[in-house]
Parts: structure tokens; sequence; C-alpha cells
């Protein structure tokens, strides 16, 4: 059977949200840490508002709140239902869009996406304070693993498969390239030295985001270096939050669907641009480059071809 | 009809069990205590995660609810099934034979048969239908009749829903969980299945594709969308059919065909079971602002390159005001009479009529002609001094927009309440398929009353469900 245009919109976005859900908890989580470790007057809010600047998320969180604390940034990404970007939003547009393509989805699916909103929207935030709040945010990992693993148990290997696979991993890569650009944004304190223990402290945390800081031990067998964990999140191939391994993953997605189809699209040679940019590359050229400005050319370069797929596949 | 003690559909008179429950009986007496209330919350659980919801309108905190199943099912004769069988059949042949003719000759008016003005002025009549030819004659193609008991023999047609009745998701997740709950019980006794409904609904539809279709027809399920009471059901029949699920939005009309915006480019759709109302399906026929339905998709019907599941203009044979003219219906176009009865209904526009009625609102049942959902109907016997007086003052001022009948005693059935068992009202809708034959599927929706004494037994005022079971021989 043909699949409406909207039903593949609807897909790439479920597993779109459902990421993005995720990697929200996952910036917070880090935000927080950074929050708690900081020693310097006023510093909690600083590593609080750098966070929210790569998230992009800095300006909306302005014009609700004066003061950013633990509670108002966590109140704000995680439960502001008028914060597009929150979880609480995240998990009701995925669920929203699940809804809309109930057929082309497994009940397996289904039940774990509808499970995760029905629990998550009962949530009080005034009760999820402290250590609760940490445990609601691996919650929120939790679930999006389960809802990951009910797609790849149950679902047919066919175009929806890879509308929902491409949708998961160009999310994945944008949000890893904005975790990996928080660093730029972390100010750090005017005595300590770019490679001095607060800065190593700052690039740990951004490896505990991505749940990395055990396989960096794996990968490295070395003490964590910025040079090193800028390479695992993004030259490394076996690193499956790494940029370069999210855009092979969306690559053979997308090739997935030329040859269901029968035919390539723009959104092939707009993946083909984006992977010049990972590979044959190294972290020597990257840094000399400018981390910050890689990032920016990099998250340019997957929406170009998040905005050809949807052109390709009447997406409206 | 209409004994003080309603007829009790396990229980005689005597306390002794009827034979059709005699295996319930007995597997009700062996559960443990609090045995049904623990299937009871199974049941819901299970409802609640496959997200089999309603949406209430109006309400604002929850809008979509889990329409409460009763884990006590309701059972019918065989022999019982098939008298009802035998008259749905009959009836759902006469509508569409009438609705034909309304929409051709009219001959049933010319013969004085039904007033002319009744139908000609009749808001549900769609005077755009007249001298289109559907396929194979068929203008009401799924339709659910609303029936209810008073007595051993005694069966009454309330309704006969031939727009867009819904529900028929609710009669297979029913027996769905009640095969999950008490799969012994099913072991003891021979239940006629209803798992058949996708496939022959499915077959119904391919059989009145338009002729230009080739030999497997493309059909779409067309929904206003998610924020819609009954999505849950378009959803999933669309899914249980191997059918397209589309909004509006979905389709377009070009060259007078319908076609679907699809990954690949536009296809063409040969058969629309809509469950989108009369007045939002095309905004270049019906009403201009609707943003549900498809522009052109009328003409396209028309010009025969679509068929659309039901037609446009049903609702001139469902009409309340028209439904007291069915045993009339019957006998013009079949020659038979009818084999289930009409419930009596008194015409208010009569002047000795109307006396009557207001001197008795206390013991008659009140409904809004163009009314459903249990919205805008008054119950005399358990309404209020202030609510009987109210709908007297409707009735004097709009004696035509109302239709009144006795209080029906609606048999009951045993429910579970509380972890007791307590009889309640119920009544059943069968679902009923008209393409190149009819199909009737065996048993239906069993709604109840879940409060004491109530007779509305309408979801959006408090009722829930029953599995419905059909005995075979």
């Amino acid at each position: 059977m043909r699949m409406l245009g909207r039903t593949a919109q609807n897909l790439f976005w479920l597993s779109r949200y459902v990421e993005r859900a995720e990697n929200m908890a996952r910036l917070l989580e880090v935000g927080y840490r950074m929050s708690l470790t900081s020693r310097r007057e006023g510093g909690a809010s600083e590593h609080l508002i750098s966070m929210l600047r790569a998230a992009e998320m800095d300006e909306a969180f302005a014009e609700r709140h004066e003061v950013a604390d633990v509670d108002t940034v966590a109140y704000f990404m995680m439960f502001d239902p008028t914060n597009p970007s929150s979880v609480y939003s995240c998990l009701q547009a995925a669920r929203t869009n699940a809804r809309s393509v109930r057929t082309a989805i497994t009940t397996d699916m289904w039940e774990s996406m509808n499970g995760a909103w029905l629990e998550f929207s009962q949530i009080k935030p005034r009760d999820v304070r402290g250590a609760k709040l940490l445990g609601l945010l691996q919650w929120v990992r939790q679930r999006s693993h389960e809802f990951r693993g009910a797609l790849l148990g149950t679902i047919l290997r066919d175009d929806g498969f890879a509308f929902l696979q491409a949708g998961n991993f160009v999310e994945r890569a944008d949000n890893t390239a904005r975790i990996l650009d928080m660093k730029y944004y972390v100010l750090l304190p005017r005595s300590s030295l770019v490679g001095g223990e607060i800065d190593i402290q700052q690039w740990t945390l951004i490896l505990r985001a991505a749940s990395a800081h055990r396989s960096y031990g794996h990968v490295y067998h070395d003490r964590y270096k910025a040079y090193n964990i800028a390479d695992f999140l993004i030259l490394r191939t076996e690193m499956p939050r790494s940029l370069i391994y999210c855009a092979h993953f969306v690559r053979d997605n997308l090739n997935l669907l030329a040859k269901l189809y029968g035919r390539r699209e723009a959104c092939n040679d707009a993946m083909d641009d984006l992977l010049k940019l990972v590979e044959g590359t190294n972290m020597d050229q990257i840094f000399a480059h400018g981390l910050h400005e890689f990032l920016n050319d990099f998250i340019d370069g997957n929406n170009r071809v998040t905005d050809t797929l949807s052109a390709s596949y009447n997406f409206y | 009809m209409g004994e003080n003690t309603p007829f009790d559909e396990m229980y005689n008179a005597d306390g002794s069990v009827r034979e059709p429950y005699r295996a319930l009986s007995e597997w009700l007496a062996e559960q443990p205590e609090k045995g049904l209330a623990l299937m009871q919350a199974d049941a819901e659980a299970i409802f609640r995660k496959l997200g089999i919801t309603f949406a209430v309108y109006g309400s604002e905190e929850g809008t979509e609810k889990v329409i409460p199943f009763d884990v006590i099912p309701r059972i019918i004769a065989a022999n019982e099934w098939r008298k009802l069988s035998r008259g749905i059949e009959q009836r759902v042949k006469a509508l569409n034979a009438f609705l034909y003719d309304v929409y051709h000759r009219q001959e049933i008016l010319k013969a004085g048969r039904i007033p002319e003005k009744l139908i000609l002025n009749n808001a549900a009549f769609c005077p755009q239908m007249m001298g289109l030819e559907p396929a194979r004659g068929v203008y009401a193609h799924i339709i659910g009749v609303d029936i209810v008991r008073v007595g051993p023999d005694e069966f009454y047609v309330l309704e006969d829903n031939l727009r867009t009745p819904s529900g028929v998701s609710y009669m297979l997740e029913d027996r769905e969980a009640m095969m999950m709950l008490a799969p012994d019980l099913f072991q003891r006794s021979k239940v006629a299945p209803v798992e058949t409904y996708p496939e022959n609904l499915r077959r119904t539809l391919e059989s009145v594709a338009p002729a230009g279709a080739g030999r497997n027809p493309v059909i779409a399920v067309l929904t206003p969308g998610i924020y819609n009471s009954a999505y849950f059901e378009h959803s999933f029949l669309a899914d249980q059919m191997g059918a397209q699920l589309c909004e509006g939005q979905d389709l377009f009309v070009d060259g007078g065909k319908v076609y679907m915006r699809t990954t690949t480019g536009p296809e063409r759709v040969d058969v629309i079971y809509r469950r989108i109302d009369d007045d939002y399906l095309d905004p270049l026929t019906f009403k201009p602002d609707s943003m549900l339905g498809v522009p052109g998709i009328f003409d396209a019907y028309r010009a025969g390159n679509v068929t659309l599941v039901n037609a446009p203009g049903t609702g001139i044979a469902d009409d309340k005001a028209v439904y007291t003219y069915v045993p009339e219906i019957i006998e013009f176009y079949l020659g038979e009479k009818a084999l289930l009865n009409n419930v009596p209904t008194y015409n208010c526009t009569d002047v000795e009529q109307r006396a009557w009625v207001l001197e008795n609102i206390a013991e008659l049942v009140v409904k809004e002609v163009h009314g459903s959902g249990g919205y805008g109907m008054m119950v005399g016997p358990t309404s209020t001094k202030a609510q009987h007086e109210e709908f007297k003052k409707k009735i004097i001022a709009r004696p035509d927009n109302y239709i009144v009948q006795p209080t029906l005693a609606l048999s009951t059935c045993p429910t579970h309440i509380n972890n007791d068992v307590a009889p309640r009202h119920v009544d059943l809708r069968p679902y009923v398929l008209v393409g190149d034959e009819v199909r009737i599927t065996p048993g239906g929706l069993t709604r109840v009353a879940l409060e004491k004494g109530s007779l509305v037994v309408n979801s959006s005022q408090g009722g829930g469900t029953k599995d419905t079971w059909v005995l075979e021989d």
C-alpha cells in the first residue's frame, strides 16, 4: 500500500520528538550537574544559561523567568507547555504524531508512546526536585529506549521504517552537535586555563550527557582530554551518538528509500554534502577551523537534509 | 409492553435461570470473591493502554475517556437471533429501496403513503442526490440499528442509524478483551464470532466500487482527524481493513477524479468510507466553510468516479419523523409485514395527540427530531416536575421538533457494580453491511445504563458497554 505524504511526515517527526525529549533530559542533566559542581558565586546560573544557549532556548527562557536556577530551568525544560522543546511538549507532539499514524505503527510502538505520555502528563512539577529530578530524567531516557526497542522489534522494514529511523538520527545528530557546542558557551573561570581541571570537568559532563563516559575509556585508554572527547563525539564511527555515526545512519536510510522508490532525490544529494563535512577530516583540522564554526556548518547541513527530504516525499 | 418489573434476560420471574444464561450463571457462581473486581480493573488497564478512548465534547479536562466496559457478557440465543436478523435484513432492504425511490421517481409520495411535505421540506432531504445512480443502487451500506427488548419475544426498533453509525470498534474490542479476561467461559459456550466484521466491511466496500476501478479497488477511510470523538474507531477500522486513513487535506479532486497525496505523488481512490457528515463533505456543494472535506468530491461522486459510503442524503430515511412510516415503507416496497416492531410514536402536530401527550408527559419519553447521543431528550419517569414543564413549553412552541414515545421498560442484564452483580437496563446495536449482499454481524454492541434505574445508555451520559454473545446451535 502506498504511503500518504502526511504519514511519512508524521513518522519522521514522531521519532524526532521522542529523540528530542530524550536529549532534553540529557542536556538538563548536564546543566544540573555542572551547576552542582560549580565553585563560584553565581556560577550555577551561568552554567544553566550556557546550556540554554546551546539549545537555542535562552531567549525563550528569559521571556519567562528572571532568575536561572535549577527550579526555573528544570520547569522550563521539563514541564513548560509553552516551551515547544520541553520534554512535556516533545512527548505530547510525539504522541499526537503517533495518534495520526496509528495505522502505520505497530501496537507495541503505540502502547509504548501512549503509556509514556499518560504517565508523564500525570506528574506534578512541584513533586520533582533534587534527587527526584535526576530520577525523572533517567525515566525519560528509559522510555525513549523502550520506544526505540518496540520500533526495532516490531515494525516492517519498509519506507515507514526508513522515515522513522531517519527522523531519529537527524535529531540525534542535531542534539550531539548542540551538546558539544555548549562547551563553547561555557565561560571558563578567568584563573583557569584551557585544559585545566575545570575545563576537563566540563568536558566530562558533556561525555556523560551522551552516555559516553564509560565507553570513552574502552576506546581511548586514556584520561579525559578535550581533543579525544571531541573526536569521540564527532568522528568515531563506533560511537552511536557521534555526528559521523548519525550521518551514516541517515544516509543508509535515505538510500533505502531511494531503493524502495526506485529513484534518488534531492535529499540524497544533501546527505552527501553533509557527509563531506565529517569524512576525510580530523580533529586538528576541525579545531584549526574552529569547533563552533564546524558545528554550525554541520547543523545547517543537517537541516538541509530535513528540508529536502520533506520536499522529496511530499510532506506538507 | 411496559410492565412494572422489567424483563430480565438472565432470570425468570421465579428466580430460575433462563437457558441461554446457564453457563454464565455457573461461571459467575464459581468466581472467587473480588474476582470480578480484579477482572474489571484489568479490563480498564487494557482499554486505556490500547488508547481505546472517545472524546467528550464540552469537557475540558481529560478530553479522552475510556468507555466503561462491563465484564459480564450479554447473551442472545440462536433462535432469538435468527428472528432478529431476519427483521433487520428486511428493514435495511426496504430503507434502501425507499432511498432509491425518494431520489428518483418518488412513487411512495405519489401514492400518498407518506406526506410529500414530510420528505421534500425535510432538512435531511438532499436535493443534490436527485437522479444520481449509486453503485448497486445502495445508499446506506453501513447501518447500526438500535433495538430494545421488553419481553421474551418482544423487540422494538428505536432508530435505524443510516448516516455514519459509530461504536463497531467497541463491539470488536469488547470481544477481544472478554476473550483475554475469561477464556474459560468461552470454552463452555458456542459463541458466534464477530471478528469477521473488518473483512466483511472490506468486501462490502469493494463490491460497490465504481465500474472503472480495477480488480483491487483503492479504499480510503475519511476521518475529520485526531480530535474527533470517534477517531480511534476510524483508525482502527482502516487498520483492520488494510485501507488508507485519510483526512480531507490528504485527498484532492482533479479532472473529476479523487486522488490521495502519497510519497510518490497522486494515487487514484475508488471507494471512500467517509466518517464526515454530509454537510462537511464538500465545501463546493455543501457547507462552503468546511475545512474537513474535499472540494469537488461530490462532483466526482456524481460522475461515477468514486463511491461514497454511506451516500449523502441517507438521513432522510432515519429521520425521527420518517421513522413512524417504516412499517408502511416495508409494505410498500417489499409487500411484507414488518417483522420488527416500531415503538408507537405520538405526533405532536396533531392537536388531539398533543393534548394527550401534554397531559401524560410524566410517563413519556420526548426526543428532539434531530437530536442524537442522548442530548435534547427527556425521560418522563426519571425527570423532575420542572423538567416536565420545560419540555411541555418546548413542545407547544415547536410541536414539529419533537417526537414522543411511551417509556419502554428496557430489559435488564446482570452487571458488575461495586463488586456485586445487579440488573441494569441494556439496549442493542447490531451492525449491518449492505453491498453485493446483506451481512449482519451476530450480536452487536450492547450498551448498558450503569446507574440504577436509568434508561439512558449513551456513553456521553454515563453508559457502558458489554460483550454481546449470540449462541450457536
